[in-house]
């Protein structure tokens, strides 16, 4: 493994997508404008709330022309394209304050809860995976597929609910929610600690499957593989075996699984949120999307999408640097 | 943190000094909060979590804000008393002039002197068009509002509007903070300055909300120094939450709350409420626009059988917008549960009952489909219910579940189950209800209810300020409603809420307001959280 690093080709890939990124971050945000005006949730009701049970209709259209919610999804696109550019995200209706004040409020913390989670999915669904496929049949290999199947099955925000029950209710061991105490209302580095345990844990957890199964069939498949009998024949040690060659194939799989599993970590983050009363974006574009509100809506998804496209080019990047055979991109 | 001046930075340093040294001799512990948590401070669990904390934008304007004051608030009973008035208001005789003296010496949560100024500054940015407030129509009588010298607001009507004092629990903004930034999106709307009990101290959206005492309040420094508003959507987290002792009280729906009725360290509250739930019967439509079937329908419903099986008990059966515990409910309109009399009246209309049972007039059948906002329970166990009632009197009614956007087109000829209520005055509720002259406007009188003896009772009561002549009026209304009702009432629903046995307040137990459709921030046994005291511990000085 004490070869150079082709710093070049890499450079040069994640040139070459970042401007393939321009087009598909435009494509998306004049999809999102498009979808959102035709979905029959209007910006002016959601923006009224229960007032606007009472509100009389010359009110609820001056709300309607004060929100722009009256013109053209596309010139609404197109202004919002506009002042993007020049760094001014405009006003989310729904937050009642500036795009940029409601994500600088909130992305850190989801980025902190799915980070975590995601790390630990990795690193646990790896060694776990790499013991059950070294023996495949037997007991942990069983009892952790077994457990990896039914998570599979299990809803996030249902281990959430079960999480609270057993970690808060039964044993006491861990808030419930929230980002510190409940009472408290300075954010200090050891209450976030304690209080992301949970949400982490069970984001994690519900991820670990994907990583766990791929890393398990990658391993268990590469030991039966000729180059691993050869070495084997050679009379490598078994160690040596694992880690050169086996782990080596078998892994390449879980490497293109990095990139994919991002939009699963997404939604799941958003229902975990939802259970713990994490202070994170998810909410915040759930709410977006069903109040129209269209400059915050096209900010998140211009967000989400290039996660998934960053995603996507670590994971191209990881398999090349693993298999260099792949090359990045030609 | 935009940047402040000088004076706002010490005044914040000072405020933010002395809440430091009120936590420190508080907190001997970890500050870790629930039933074994310090004594002055208290968390409660709500479901809703407010849009924007600006009363320029709405919040506040039913009064009883934690931050801010109106010129009047609400009692326990909804009686008005003064907060930023010295008094209640001077009326002119011909109920066109309001004239309210400032109490002296009120100052912001920042130091700043509140003054007239502000005042006329609120409400002429709600009612400005450019302003973003969807509740603008509750100000629709007032005409003009100013200042008098520093202590004392005139408002001026359009039209004599009785009620119009208890539109003036709307909380007060401070000009010098408030006028100074966009109305809309400002971070004012974020982080408020107001005169209130509390000052915001942080608002983690989708997390919480923390409020530290206002130890310069003109009321008096309240005794629970901190207070928590946890935002949990979910009822059966907030319960979890509320039991593992992370909540020291919360809002819970009925069978949530009953789990907690042998915790001895818990009170149940069951807040009554004006929340009804009925189902608009439109006059557009053949069938629901007949009188007749109207008036049958309201006898065929078996009210206390919805209050016992779908609110388990946890409300009261509802014979117009006006609870029956109200001292404006006028005595004599309950209608009892008589399917006799409702397949009478159907007989003698003409409804005969056709091959399948469902009655026909005139080859019109009796049957209409009844709409309800899908995914909210209770709507659709009242819909049912309804359904198969009207099923017993053969009026076959379809039940369908929509989301508003699906439901707001059809209102004019379709039945839907709506849900509403506004306590303090019957102007209110039923103007918006039954004014003829306001079928179809957005969602008010949404079946299209027609009937001019209403209508003429409905402007004798607002526009006179005499009880006499206003509760003769309102009697007039709900008689109307039993002789041609445009709605069938069902029920009023009491909110519940479980909170731990540890405080009390000079006038004994905790206690509720009678609550609106939509649950307030402040709604729930902490709407007086400033007056509360520990228990046991020897009230301390107020």
């Amino acid at each position: 493994m004490s070869r150079r690093l082709p710093w070049g080709a890499m450079a040069r890939m994640t040139g070459r997508r970042a401007l393939a990124a321009v087009p598909v971050l435009l494509g998306v945000t004049l999809a999102v404008f498009a979808v959102a005006a035709a979905s029959p949730f209007d910006p002016v009701k959601a923006y009224a709330g229960t007032a606007g049970l009472t509100a009389s209709q010359e009110n609820l259209d001056q709300l309607r022309a004060n929100l722009g919610a009256d013109r053209p999804w596309l010139t609404r696109w197109w202004e919002w394209l506009g002042r993007a550019v020049t760094g001014d995200l405009g006003d989310s209706s729904v937050m009642r304050q500036p795009v940029a004040d409601v994500i600088a409020e909130r992305v850190g913390w989801s980025a902190l809860l799915a980070a975590t989670a995601f790390l630990l999915a990795v690193t646990l669904g790896t060694a776990l995976g790499v013991l059950a496929g070294r023996r495949r049949g037997g007991l942990l290999d069983r009892a952790v597929s077994s457990a990896a199947y039914t998570l599979e099955a299990a809803p996030a925000f249902w281990l959430g609910l079960l999480a609270i029950w057993f970690f808060a209710l039964k044993l006491g061991a861990l808030p419930a929610g929230g980002l510190t105490d409940t009472a408290s209302e300075t954010v200090t580095a050891g209450q976030v600690a304690h209080h992301l345990v949970l949400p982490a844990l069970v984001l994690g957890i519900s991820q670990l499957p994907w990583f766990f199964l791929y890393v398990r069939q990658g391993v268990g498949d590469a030991l039966e593989e000729d180059p691993v009998r050869g070495a084997r024949a050679r009379g490598l040690g078994e160690r040596t075996v694992l880690t050169g060659h086996a782990l080596r194939s078998g892994m390449l799989p879980m490497l293109t699984l990095i990139g994919s599993r991002v939009p699963e970590l997404i939604t799941g983050a958003l229902l975990v949120e939802t259970v713990f009363s994490w202070p994170g974006i998810a909410a915040a574009t759930v709410q977006a999307a069903v109040s129209v509100d269209f400059p915050l809506l096209a900010a998140l998804t211009v967000l989400a999408t290039a996660a998934v496209l960053l995603g996507n080019l670590l994971s191209d990047l990881l398999y090349g640097l693993a298999d260099p055979r792949v090359g990045f991109d030609g | 943190m935009a940047a402040r001046t000088v004076r706002r930075a010490t005044a914040a340093i000072l405020t933010g000094a002395v809440a430091l040294t009120a936590a420190a001799c508080s907190h001997p512990g970890n500050g870790a909060a629930g039933s074994g948590g310090p004594k002055d401070s208290a968390v409660v669990g709500i479901a809703y979590e407010p849009d924007t904390l600006s009363p320029l934008l709405g919040y506040g304007k039913d009064g009883n804000s934690k931050i801010f004051d109106g010129l009047l608030a609400f009692d326990a009973d909804l009686k008005l008393r003064p907060a930023l008035a010295a008094a209640l208001p001077t009326v002119s005789a011909d109920g066109l002039t309001y004239t309210y003296k400032l109490r002296p010496g009120v100052k912001f949560s920042d130091g700043k002197p509140f003054t007239a100024k502000d005042v006329v500054f609120t409400y002429r940015t709600v009612l400005d068009p450019k302003t973003n407030n969807p509740s603008r129509t509750e100000l629709d009588a007032l005409e003009d509002v100013r200042a008098v010298g520093d202590d004392t607001v005139v408002f001026t009507l359009k039209y004599p509007y009785a009620p119009f004092a208890e539109r003036t629990v709307l909380a007060i903004a401070p000009e010098h903070v408030a006028g100074r930034q966009d109305v809309n999106n400002g971070p004012f709307t974020t982080k408020p300055i107001g005169t209130g009990p509390y000052v915001l101290t942080g608002w983690s959206k989708g997390e919480k909300l923390t409020f530290q005492a206002n130890p310069n309040y003109w009321g008096g420094a309240p005794a629970v120094k901190k207070f928590t508003m946890a935002v949990i959507k979910d009822d059966d987290v907030r319960a979890t939450r509320l039991r593992a002792g992370d909540l020291d009280g919360a809002i819970l729906p009925p069978n949530l709350a009953a789990n907690f009725k042998t915790d001895k360290t818990k009170k149940t509250y069951a807040a009554t409420t004006y929340d009804y739930r009925t189902v608009t019967l439109p006059t557009h439509n053949e069938v629901t626009g007949d009188t007749a079937v109207r008036r049958a329908l309201d006898l065929a419903v078996d009210r206390q059988a919805m209050v016992d099986k779908i609110l388990e008990g946890a409300g009261k059966p509802a014979y117009g917008p006006v609870p029956t515990g109200s001292p404006w409910f006028a005595k004599g309109t309950e209608r009892r549960h008589d399917l006799a009399g409702a397949r009478k009246i159907l007989d003698e209309a003409g409804w005969k009952p056709g091959p399948d049972g469902i009655r026909v007039k005139n080859g019109v059948r009796a049957a209409f489909p009844l709409w309800y906002l899908s995914g909210d329970k209770l709507r659709q166990d009242h819909a049912l219910a309804y359904a198969s009632d009207a099923k017993k009197a053969g009026v076959e009614i379809t039940t369908q579940a929509g989301t508003w956007e699906v439901i707001e087109p059809r209102m004019k000829t379709d039945a839907v189950l709506a849900g509403g209520g506004s306590p303090g005055d019957p102007d209110f509720d039923q103007y918006l209800l039954l004014k003829s002259a306001l079928a179809g406007d957005g969602f008010n009188n949404m079946a299209w209810y027609d009937n001019k003896a209403v209508d003429r009772a409905l402007e004798e009561g607002r526009r006179t300020d005499d009880p006499a002549q206003r509760r003769a009026a309102y009697d007039t209304v709900q008689r109307e409603l039993v002789k041609n009702p445009g709605y069938t009432f069902l029920t009023h629903i009491d909110h519940l809420y479980v909170v731990a046995d540890r405080w009390t307040t000079d006038a004994g137990d905790l206690t509720t307001q009678t609550e609106p459709h939509d649950h307030g921030l402040a709604s729930g046994p902490w709407w007086n959280v400033e007056d509360w005291k520990p228990k046991g511990s020897g009230a301390t000085a107020k």
